[in-house]
């Protein structure tokens, strides 16, 4: 029993304990309000960020498994398992979207794909699927006979109802509906074709004049369903999804789901795949960020700088493309090392790269940053306080834009993560503007300290073997893992059950943009619809890791 | 790189695909009964030499696309960089990433909103067939199941060469479309639209 | 100087003398003269299209159209003959006569601009003695039908596009009239053949010093605004409205909002030149007579093109380099800076020009 076990059970005595990588406990739904709300605001736990909300079906009940952690305290990580009540057609938790607001949106998602109601929650309406869908499709029980859901040729009906559950003093569940937006509102459709929403999203957004009252988020126009895809594939074959969600963290997001399964199966990784697959990380956050400010620069107008920042993002490509063998979608780690072997070219690539970009870097913020005309629509727009940041669990550049130290590189230190810390050779970068600039200059800052990593490991890769044995038919114990990576827009979390045969029973992909995308409407109401776009080019979220 | 990787074929197979300009040869020599006037000749070439793409993209090619349209691939040197954020303007749209089931209405209503002479492009795997997500719940299983297509470029994400490749293989199809498409093409989408019919809403 | 005067009152001449009805004779003239325009203006907007597609692929690194002709020339040809052909679309809930007047209506008013510049001596459509205060007039109907395409459309975003465009161009064209203001006191005509003509000895800019240069300045940065281009594109900003006003526009429609915008460029490079750079006038210095001679066999309508292309090559500068401004900022800066600077520089000619100050 650790510290935090003891602690927990004195609060919560009826709680049980369940062994796995981290403490799992498991609480009853009538207690789970009660009982999270003392584990936030409880001085000594004070567990103020929900990192993953997963969704679960087991056969005889379904329920939810909470991920806590502590930014002040230095807790491990803290699992907490609730079982919903009812039975499968009507069953019911609390909502904690109330404590941590980034559970709104999560929650929502665990109603459409698995039916639970949440009660108490604001806005319970589907996320991913469109209203008219039958079924929920995470369940196991799911019926995915065609015919039940055809391809709709109809235009969706714009879903201005929404609804809570709320319990009534016979403690009976009952339905109350509410609207999404007032009557008589000047409601305008951003997406979800539209330039600058970098993908298929959709906002639906209330103005008055030129200014924003409230961003309605319609999500799920690349909903692929990658986690039911999962549950039907060997470990290895799901590894090729982890490409196509954040393609632009398409290395880190597989280094992941790699790691989690490795810790399963207890595989140790060669050291010289371990340094190939952290420069390949950092090269891919150069990657994206360079996209990044591209993109930013042309939603502000500035179309020239977009392609300063492709020409640079080009070099990073030929770097991968001769060792991966593609330019996106390089499908590189595997599980137990890397599938190739590095390009002979590699460290002389990698030198002409890290020795370009400083020049490259000043030269961006003389043609976009340092003028007047972006800094002033930069500068105090989609304004996100730290507190804010933690509560919506907004990671990576933009929470590190509001002065909140999130990374995972040095809070959690994974792979070779924990030698770079020790040898001091990056620094994690931090401001406190809060607001757009702030993240776009954290993304410029972290190009420069990404490029110190790989500066330092170039002159350092081991020679060796790149793939550690692994067996032909990968079969996990029974049991959870939950792993987390710094990805290039925040905290990406792989979570895998298995039931020991060859598929996973449940992986869920707990990925950052999710959570930007939930701070939208906080971010722009009070904001020009110039700032709308301003926010969401700064928060820089991509679509198919929202949806997934 | 490229070309010489490729053990399975030989260099010379990768010459221009010209098998439809051969076929129009072909078809002028023996005398078929078509004929097609200057006239035609210079609007056809319009036609594909200004071909003003729909920005759409939905996601990994989308970013390939972007890279098309940066310095190294600029395909403002083949007149394609008048990308117009309007379906009104657009001459052809190129589906690039998954199309699900959500975004399927949205899609044809796209489609159907771009203004005549318009051409589609199944852009990587996910578009052509529905790619890794073939067997999810709410993946179209290739755009064609919802619009006409007329070129598709796999790859997954196709390079941008592949993206090229494809679109200069539309131009050479709009500049023969007296003989393959044209009038035939407007009959060829009523018929597809007769097998696809859509439930309701009516776009005017 | 080759007074071109002299062949268009020959011709002129030649056909009364002819024996024609002198109505006849006039109504010959005014086709003459239509089809001429029309041409020029589809000539010189095909130009311009071409000529900030290369420039900016310049700016950007790239080659731009390389493959329809040589050098891409017949790129512009090519996007011609499809948008001439390309189907037109009226929608359900538009209010259809606006829908399709609007459109006439903008490129009416750019070709109403382009015919009273002045090409080269005697080289000009319409001349009078309030020639620029028409112009300027002019421009402002341009307004109106940006404003009724908007509201036509029946769209939401073509509404906001709309309306930000009344909004800037009312704004823009004040500081715009400030500024023409300052050379007309210099000058003290508004009349376009004298205004060239008064620029013999010196052009304007350099004759009126401080309060020209001002007032140059202020006309560039207001004529970006006029035309609706970067970083001032708010009417049609791309990443906000998709495509503005026009959004719901097709074919040769949309096409003639694309053409005005770019010719609307040269009207305003154009004008640009004729109030501050002497306009056909070749460069004189006062005192080189050599150098001026040298000078004066260089045609006018090359030096007025050459004038033309240089400030639009400048204004083409700004959109390739600028993020793209917000409406609040846009407008502040109008009501706040510009115009209240405008009007004290306009103060400022006036004492200098009473007083004798200029060159």
């Amino acid at each position: 029993m650790s510290l935090l076990q003891d602690k927990i059970n004195k609060i919560y005595p009826a709680g049980t304990w369940e062994e796995g990588e981290c403490p799992l406990i498991n609480v009853a739904e009538a207690d789970w309000h009660e009982f999270a709300r003392t584990l936030k605001e409880d001085k000594e736990l004070n567990f103020d960020l929900l990192s993953a909300v997963v969704g679960m079906d087991w056969k005889e009940n379904m329920g939810v498994i909470y991920y806590l952690t502590s930014t002040s305290n230095n807790w491990d990580m803290l699992a907490v398992k609730v079982v919903a009540t009812g039975d499968r057609d009507n069953c019911y938790i609390h909502t904690v979207s109330d404590l941590w607001k980034v559970a709104n949106f999560q929650e929502r998602e665990v109603y459409d794909m698995f039916g639970i109601k949440f009660i108490n929650h604001p806005d319970m309406r589907r996320f991913f699927l469109r209203n008219d869908w039958k079924g929920h499709p995470l369940r196991k029980d799911y019926d995915a006979n065609p015919e039940l859901n055809p391809i709709p040729t109809d235009d969706e009906v714009n879903e201005d109802e929404t609804c809570t559950y709320k319990l009534n003093d016979k403690g009976e569940v009952e339905k109350v509906p509410g609207k999404v937006f007032e009557d008589n509102e000047y409601i305008v459709n951003i997406g979800p074709q539209h330039p600058s929403t970098h993908g298929v999203m959709r906002f639906r957004t209330s103005l008055d004049g030129e200014y924003v009252k409230k961003v309605d988020v319609v999500s799920g126009y690349i909903h692929r369903g990658i986690e039911k895809l999962c549950e039907g594939l060997g470990y290895a074959q799901t590894l090729h999804f982890t490409d196509r969600m954040d393609y632009m963290s398409a290395h880190q997001n597989r280094h992941c789901l790699c790691m989690c399964i490795e810790k399963a199966l207890g595989i140790e990784v060669p050291r010289r795949a371990e340094v190939i697959r952290v420069m390949m990380d950092e090269l891919m956050r150069i990657s994206s960020h360079l996209l990044s400010f591209g993109c930013t620069a042309m939603d502000l107008g500035a179309t020239t700088a977009f392609f300063y920042g492709f020409r640079e993002r080009e070099m990073v490509l030929d770097i991968f493309e001769k060792t991966c063998g593609a330019r996106m979608s390089m499908n590189y780690n595997v599980i137990g090392g890397v599938i190739a072997d590095l390009h002979p070219d590699f460290e002389k690539d990698v030198r002409a790269l890290i020795d370009i970009m400083p020049k490259r870097l000043k030269e961006y913020h003389k043609v976009f940053s340092g003028n007047l005309i972006a800094k002033n629509r930069m500068v105090g727009v989609g304004k996100l306080k730290k507190e804010d940041a933690i509560n919506y669990d907004i990671t990576g550049p933009s929470g590190r834009g509001s002065n909140w130290s999130c990374d995972c590189r040095k809070k959690h230190p994974y792979s070779i993560y924990g030698e770079l810390n020790e040898a001091n050779v990056f620094d994690e970068v931090l401001l406190d503007g809060c607001d757009s600039y702030s993240r776009y200059m954290v993304r410029m800052k972290e190009i420069e300290e990404s490029c110190k990593i790989l500066a330092y490991l170039v002159d350092r890769i081991p020679e060796g073997d790149i793939r550690a044995q692994v067996p032909k038919i990968i079969k996990l114990p029974a049991g959870r893992w939950y792993q987390q990576v710094e990805a290039s827009r925040g905290t990406f979390g792989v979570y895998i059950e298995s039931d020991g045969q060859k598929n996973p029973y449940r992986v869920h992909f707990q990925s950052p943009c999710f959570n930007l995308v939930g701070v939208m409407d906080l971010c722009c109401t009070g904001y020009m619809i110039a700032d709308l776009i301003t926010i969401g080019a700064a928060l820089d979220f991509v679509i198919p890791d929202i949806d997934r | 790189m490229g070309i010489d990787s490729i053990k399975s074929m030989k260099r010379e197979d990768f010459k221009n695909n010209e098998y439809i300009d051969k076929l129009v040869e072909e078809l002028n020599a023996t005398g078929a009964n078509v004929v097609v006037g200057a006239f035609d000749d210079l609007i056809n070439w319009g036609r594909a030499n200004s071909l003003w793409p729909l920005c759409f993209g939905t996601s990994c090619c989308a970013i390939e696309f972007m890279s098309l349209g940066a310095a190294r691939y600029d395909m403002a040197r083949f007149g394609f960089e008048v990308a117009r954020n309007s379906p009104r303007q657009a001459d052809y749209i190129m589906v690039q990433g998954t199309i699900v089931h959500r975004m399927a209405p949205a899609l044809r209503r796209l489609y159907e909103q771009l203004a005549e002479p318009k051409y589609v492009i199944a852009c990587g795997g996910c578009a052509v067939s529905g790619g890794p997500f073939k067997n999810s719940y709410c993946v179209l299983p290739g755009v064609d199941k919802i619009i006409p297509v007329d070129v598709y470029v796999p790859g997954c994400p196709p390079r941008p060469e592949a993206m090229f490749y494809g679109l200069m293989q539309l131009q050479r199809k709009i500049k023969v479309s007296k003989f393959f498409g044209g009038a035939n093409r407007q009959e060829k989408i009523a018929e597809f639209f007769a097998e696809h019919p859509e439930e309701k809403g009516q776009i005017g | 100087m080759f007074n071109f005067g002299q062949w268009t009152s020959a011709f002129n001449n030649w056909l009364l003398g002819s024996g024609m009805a002198d109505w006849l004779a006039i109504l010959i003239e005014c086709v003459i003269i239509g089809v001429l325009i029309l041409l020029t203006y589809t000539v010189l907007a095909l130009f311009y299209i071409l000529y900030e597609r290369k420039l900016c692929a310049w700016f950007q690194c790239r080659l731009g159209p390389m493959r329809v002709g040589k050098w891409g020339l017949l790129q512009v040809f090519a996007d011609m003959f499809k948008i001439l052909i390309k189907e037109l679309i009226c929608l359900k809930g538009t209010d259809r006569f606006l829908f399709k007047l609007a459109p006439y209506i903008v490129i009416t008013s750019s070709v109403t601009m382009l015919a009273c510049l002045p090409w080269g001596n005697g080289l000009q459509i319409i001349d009078w003695n309030i020639g620029i205060f028409f112009v300027l007039a002019v421009s402002s109907v341009g307004v109106l039908g940006i404003l009724l395409a908007g509201w036509a459309s029946n769209n939401k975003y073509t509404l906001i596009g709309a309306m930000r465009s009344g909004a800037q161009m009312i704004s823009y064209e004040v500081s715009l009239g400030l500024a023409i203001m300052t050379i007309v006191v210099l000058a003290g005509t508004m009349d376009i053949n004298a205004l060239v003509w008064a620029q013999e000895d010196a052009w304007f800019l350099f004759k009126g010093h401080i309060p020209a240069i001002i007032a140059f300045i202020i006309y560039v940065i207001a004529a970006t605004a006029e035309t609706n281009r970067g970083p001032f594109d708010l009417p049609e900003a791309e990443h906000e409205l998709t495509a503005g006003y026009h959004t719901e526009y097709s074919g040769i429609h949309f096409g003639f909002f694309y053409l005005a915008e770019y010719l609307n460029l040269f009207i305003v490079s154009g004008i640009a030149s004729l109030m501050f750079l002497g306009g056909w006038m070749p460069l004189h210095i006062p005192g080189w007579d050599g150098f001026n001679a040298v000078m004066n066999y260089i045609p006018g309508i090359v030096w007025f093109l050459a004038k033309a292309f240089f400030i639009s090559f400048v204004i083409i500068w700004f959109k390739w380099t600028f993020p793209r401004v917000r409406i609040d900022q846009l407008l502040s800066f109008e009501w706040k800076y510009m115009m209240p600077f405008a009007l004290a520089n306009l103060m400022l000619m006036a004492v200098v020009v009473a007083l004798g100050w200029h060159f």
